[in-house]
């Protein structure tokens, strides 16, 4: 058995000690700069911050670059799948039309009333100045669920951000870099943001799932969700200001996991396609002094 | 003479198509993610490094597929230095099993690559959920692992090709 132990040392001890001729650097020398790298990427050192934002402008342009001809591939294919559906949609965007018009003059009379009764009460929340966004690299990662945007520090993005598309909730800024920032999609498993649930005023953690669906997380107090109901943001913790749409409702029911809880498995559909995000809206909100 | 210096460069690229094809993965990803097919997803640098790695391993540099992993770590946004952790470990497999093996056969190699998968991607996934507290979807990484396991058979046979119009019939 001796032998075969020594064959077993030496041929690892060859594969990653050993530089080869016509290798330049030694692999666990490499390996050990790559841990080094992920240690000191935990602590804030600004060295190791400068180094990161170069490293991420330069990938991030190149990335875009690389990635026009996917992109050119990308457009064709959803061009083709929505010339399928072009007249199934037009039909019912015709009749949903006619239900916005009555909808938005009722909306109009709402909108003006709220703001006239925030103001009495202080709670008035403006936005800053909208910045429009361009989606530069979008990879749809099972694992990670975020894009990457034209904007940085210089168009003053800030971390926490909301980022909107069509009105619609779609994720917060999470990276800021000078010319470039990431968002992090409400898709991503790692996103959890304070919903309210209407009719009702249900408060909740909405959750992502990793896929086009989110979920329903916590419950201050069990009621009854319809399939019709609509999730808003609640402007809990002052992230975001209350009442921007972000999706509804598909399913919702209890079920009891293995330690016999009760788990709410309540799911929903955003009102934004995050497959098919381009151009994006980033807004802050403050509340008004005046 | 502008001829020969073209015909030379020519000759530099056609050699070096691993490493393009590693850089242009990470800046964009071989996913078909766009395609939005459920649950498939596969990891193409692992299988091109690993292949690389263990026919022809002066053909990609330790030094580029450290930068490569840095990119990776970039586009992907993960912490950086993680892929590139993964990928020279891969590196560090694929010279273990070139240095133990006597006659290259192509399913021992499959099998080989499949252990080594799983073994930098518990690891890969381990640190980020141990240290950097991601929440990961285990179903998804599983079926990544899966087809990246099962699209290496085919991606061997097509750098086999290359291989031999390139290189000539031998390996390392």
């Amino acid at each position: 058995m001796e032998p075969s132990r020594d064959d077993f040392v030496i041929a690892i001890r060859s594969a990653f000690l050993n530089k080869s001729n016509k290798q330049r650097f030694s692999l666990i020398g490499l390996i050990f700069f790559s841990l080094l790298l992920l240690i000191l990427g935990r602590f804030n050192l600004t060295v190791i911050n400068y180094t990161k934002i170069v490293i991420k402008e330069t990938a991030y342009r190149s990335s875009f670059i690389i990635s026009g001809p996917e992109n050119f591939v990308k457009k064709i294919y959803y061009n083709i799948e929505s010339h399928f559906e072009l007249y199934d949609d037009y039909v019912n965007n015709k009749k949903k039309l006619q239900d916005f018009k009555v909808q938005k003059l009722e909306n109009d009379f709402i909108l003006s009333e709220n703001i006239r009764l925030k103001k009495i009460i202080n709670d008035y929340v403006i936005e800053s100045e909208e910045i429009i966004a361009k989606v530069l690299i979008d990879k749809k990662s099972p694992f990670l669920r975020s894009v990457v945007l034209n904007k940085g520090s210089r168009s003053k993005i800030k971390l926490g951000m909301a980022v909107l598309e069509n009105n619609y909730l779609v994720g917060k800024i999470v990276e800021v870099n000078y010319l470039t920032s990431r968002a992090l999609l409400l898709s991503d498993l790692n996103s959890k943001i304070p919903v309210s649930i209407e009719p009702g005023n249900i408060q909740s953690i909405l959750s992502g799932t990793g896929k086009n669906k989110g979920i329903i997380q916590y419950f201050k107090e069990e009621k009854d969700i319809t399939g019709e109901s609509i999730v808003y943001t609640s402007g809990s913790g002052e992230i975001f200001k209350e009442g921007i749409p972000i999706g509804k409702i598909v399913s919702s029911k209890t079920k009891t996991t293995y330690d016999e809880e009760k788990e709410n498995d309540t799911k929903i559909i955003f009102f934004s396609d995050f497959s098919q995000l381009q151009f994006v809206k980033i807004v802050a909100f403050k509340k008004d002094n005046n | 003479m502008g001829r020969f210096q073209n015909i030379t460069l020519l000759k530099k690229i056609i050699i070096n198509i691993p490493i393009l094809i590693l850089f242009v993965s990470v800046l964009n990803e071989f996913d078909f993610n766009y395609l939005e097919t459920k649950y498939f997803s596969f990891n193409f640098p692992f299988i091109l490094i690993f292949y690389w790695s263990l026919k022809k391993s002066e053909i990609l540099g330790y030094g580029y597929i450290f930068i490569a992993g840095l990119i990776n770590d970039v586009v992907i946004g993960f912490p950086m230095g993680i892929s590139s952790f993964c990928y020279l470990l891969i590196c560090g497999f694929a010279a273990y099993l070139r240095n133990i093996t006597l006659r290259p056969n192509i399913f021992q190699d499959w099998f080989f690559f499949l252990f080594t998968i799983l073994v930098t991607n518990s690891l890969m996934y381990s640190l980020l959920v141990l240290f950097f507290d991601f929440e990961l979807y285990y179903n998804n990484l599983l079926l990544n692992l899966l087809f990246t396991f099962l699209l290496y058979i085919v991606f061997a046979y097509i750098f086999e090709i290359y291989h031999k119009l390139v290189f000539g019939k031998s390996h390392d």
